[in-house]
């Protein structure tokens, strides 16, 4: 069976100033319909670059994908033409970004919002039906439809994330990307938004990607998890893998102590030290040796193999010792 | 107990609206022994960032009192307040908007050294800059440096070494660590933590995630709508929140661990109502799953519970 989303070998560059920023580094990515992917990592680990790869939203004439393929339900999205995008965009894919103040049209009423991809994707639809379709979709957000004829404003910042995820999911898209979606929001109403999601993809059977940073949100909502670190996938698998694996990337194992556990009496947190790499300048080797507490030579000279066992893998010549030999990397 | 080092009695902030008064901060009271860290947690809008400004007259108040060391500092005058400040200082949020972006860090650093004249002598300022650096773990070699050169993680460690630098007996920290990622977010977490052991500093530590505030307080306060709704030792809290807001906040925290039985949350309905001219009655009442009539027509009164542990809700 071929994959709903399909990336290899991804590579995505931005023209800086004065040098060449090396965002997304080979990447590698399946999904499946109706699945939901976590992609977690630091500021500048590349998650939004691959979400607006997918998309063809990179910022014109700096973000370039250099190298690698995406193919979306059969399409090539990387040799696709900017009409055949704007087809696609919204169809077949879209996406939720994280702030819902500047996602939306500040002079439009929210209703006209939501109609207008419906007018973009589904030109046969009279004016009634999409009349008709956009209270469907409202009431399916949780959002009240005699509330579509005001403007954003007069929303507050969960309500407004529903009317982002109302255009978002309008034309029933395959695959959703979402940015951050709950970041803005808080804890109360993020949970509410949580749940509006995991109820949405269960009803219309779409495939996510949740890009976040917070290891709590993924718990709660993801099948699969990727952890990504300076613009690459160091660790993927499912979420059992990865919340309840006993091996782990040592970057992984650093993010997890970093987070204030809620169980736990212990009062200093074990961050992991040092910053992200520059990523004008990537180290040599594996990315993640200036920071890595078990970086050993062959860590400076070599990009560790990517590791499979079973469901999970893992990026890191720690397992590659541990699978005996390099011959049981996975073939790409 | 021993004697609170800040104190606040009743104190209010009421902002004038065309549509009538905003209850920003409504009757806070609260006391933080030296060297211990009062969290105060609540969502965007309840007013937690304006008593953080008002107890350090950042904004005035409307009416109570905020005792220092057991004398009130909203009495006193200007020159009596410049003195105060030094003992009194604030971390922001935003390690971004509130560095200077023209001054370098070394400048940054002793601006309020300079302005409180503590040192005169240039190369006595700059070694104290230079031990105020190495205090908050940031390397010498930046010490020319501008903050858009730095990162989030690094620029926070210079809003850290500008408040210690005159000494300061009590700090409010307005969500110092809410901009950053985890694992830098851990680094200053840790920092701030030894720095109270170091120095028996005193904290203030605004924040709306609720495992931040676990970490780092002695006792948490929740807020909602202006209001303290329950104050309690931190670990009792967490153990047995009363509470059906605090409740309400623990069980929405997205946990990093997979739930095999997927509970279903306790969530909360609706959003936070106008805190403009709020009716008397528990504020939380067109939210709260258990409200009845009990909870509308007269304020609800913080009960005791247990030790240190105050509620206020009928149930």
């Amino acid at each position: 069976m071929s994959h709903l989303l399909e990336i290899k070998d991804l590579h995505v560059t931005y023209r800086g100033d004065e040098a060449k920023v090396y965002a997304v580094n080979g990447l590698d990515l399946t999904l499946d319909s109706g699945q939901t992917l976590g992609l977690v990592g630091e500021t500048g680990a590349g998650k939004t670059t691959t979400a607006l790869s997918i998309m063809r939203l990179l910022p014109e004439r700096i973000g370039i994908i250099e190298k690698g393929q995406i193919t979306l339900d059969g399409y090539d999205i990387t040799q696709a033409s900017d009409a055949d995008m704007r087809v696609l965009r919204g169809s077949l894919v879209s996406m939720i970004f994280q702030d819902p103040m500047t996602s939306l049209n500040p002079i439009r009423r929210v209703g006209e919002q939501v109609a207008e991809v419906l007018e973009l994707h589904q030109k046969n639809l009279s004016k009634e039906d999409i009349d008709k379709k956009v209270d469907e979709i409202f009431q399916l957000v949780g959002l009240p439809v005699e509330r579509k004829i005001e403007y954003p404003h007069q929303f507050s910042g969960g309500m407004r994330q529903r009317i982002v995820i109302a255009i978002a999911l309008a034309c029933q898209p395959k695959l959703l990307l979402a940015d951050e979606p709950t970041t803005a929001l808080d804890v109360t109403i993020q949970a509410q938004v949580l749940d509006l999601m995991q109820e949405l993809k269960e009803k219309l059977d779409t495939a996510t990607i949740l890009i976040t940073h917070d290891l709590g949100v993924v718990a709660e909502t993801c099948d699969q998890v990727a952890i990504m670190y300076a613009g690459e996938i160091i660790e993927i698998g499912t979420a059992e893998d990865i919340f309840e694996g006993k091996d782990h990337h040592p970057y992984t194992t650093g993010l997890f102590g970093s987070i204030p556990d809620l169980s736990k009496k212990e009062r200093r947190l074990h961050p992991i030290e040092g910053m992200m790499p520059d990523p004008t300048n990537l180290p040599s080797g594996c990315k993640f040796h200036t920071r890595c507490p078990h970086a050993t030579a062959i860590c400076q000279q070599q990009e560790p193999p990517f590791i499979k066992n079973g469901t999970q893998g893992i990026c890191c010549h720690l397992f590659a010792d541990a699978a005996g030999n390099r011959g049981s990397q996975e073939d790409k | 107990m021993e004697m609170p080092i800040l104190e606040t009695k009743g104190l209010k902030k009421y902002f004038k609206t065309p549509r009538g008064n905003l209850h920003a901060v409504d009757d806070i009271n609260i006391s933080i022994p030296k060297g211990h860290t009062l969290g105060v947690v609540g969502e965007s809008g309840c007013g937690k960032s304006t008593l953080g400004r008002v107890i350090l007259r950042l904004i005035e108040a409307t009416d109570g009192e905020v005792l220092f060391e057991g004398d009130n500092i909203l009495k006193y005058n200007i020159q009596q307040m410049d003195a105060m400040r030094r003992k009194l200082q604030i971390i922001f949020q935003d390690p971004f908007a509130s560095l200077n972006p023209r001054l370098s860090v070394s400048e940054i650093i002793a601006d309020p050294i300079r302005t409180n004249k503590l040192l005169k002598n240039r190369k006595e300022i700059e070694e104290r800059v230079v031990e105020l650096m190495q205090t908050v773990g940031l390397s010498e070699r930046f010490i020319n440096a501008y903050p858009h050169e730095l990162d989030g993680g690094r620029r926070q460690r210079i809003g850290v070494a500008r408040a210690l630098a005159l000494d300061p007996k009590f700090i409010v920290c307005d969500e110092p660590v809410s901009a950053l990622d985890v694992s830098i977010q851990a680094q200053i977490l840790n920092l701030m933590m030894d720095l109270q052991e170091e120095r028996d500093l005193t904290y203030l530590f605004i924040t709306h995630d609720m495992s931040v505030v676990k970490h780092i307080s002695s006792q948490v306060m929740v807020m909602y709508m202006g209001q303290c709704v329950e104050i309690a030792p931190t670990d009792e809290l967490f153990e047995q929140p009363m509470h059906p807001y605090s409740q309400a906040l623990l069980s929405a925290i997205p946990v990093p661990q997979l739930r095999h039985d997927r509970k279903k949350r306790q969530l909360i309905r609706g959003e936070i109502t106008s805190p403009i001219n709020p009716k008397p009655g528990c504020r939380f009442a067109p939210r709260c799953p258990y409200a009845s009539e009990k909870c509308t027509g007269e304020s609800i009164p913080l009960t005791e519970r247990s030790t240190g542990h105050f509620v206020s809700c009928v149930l």
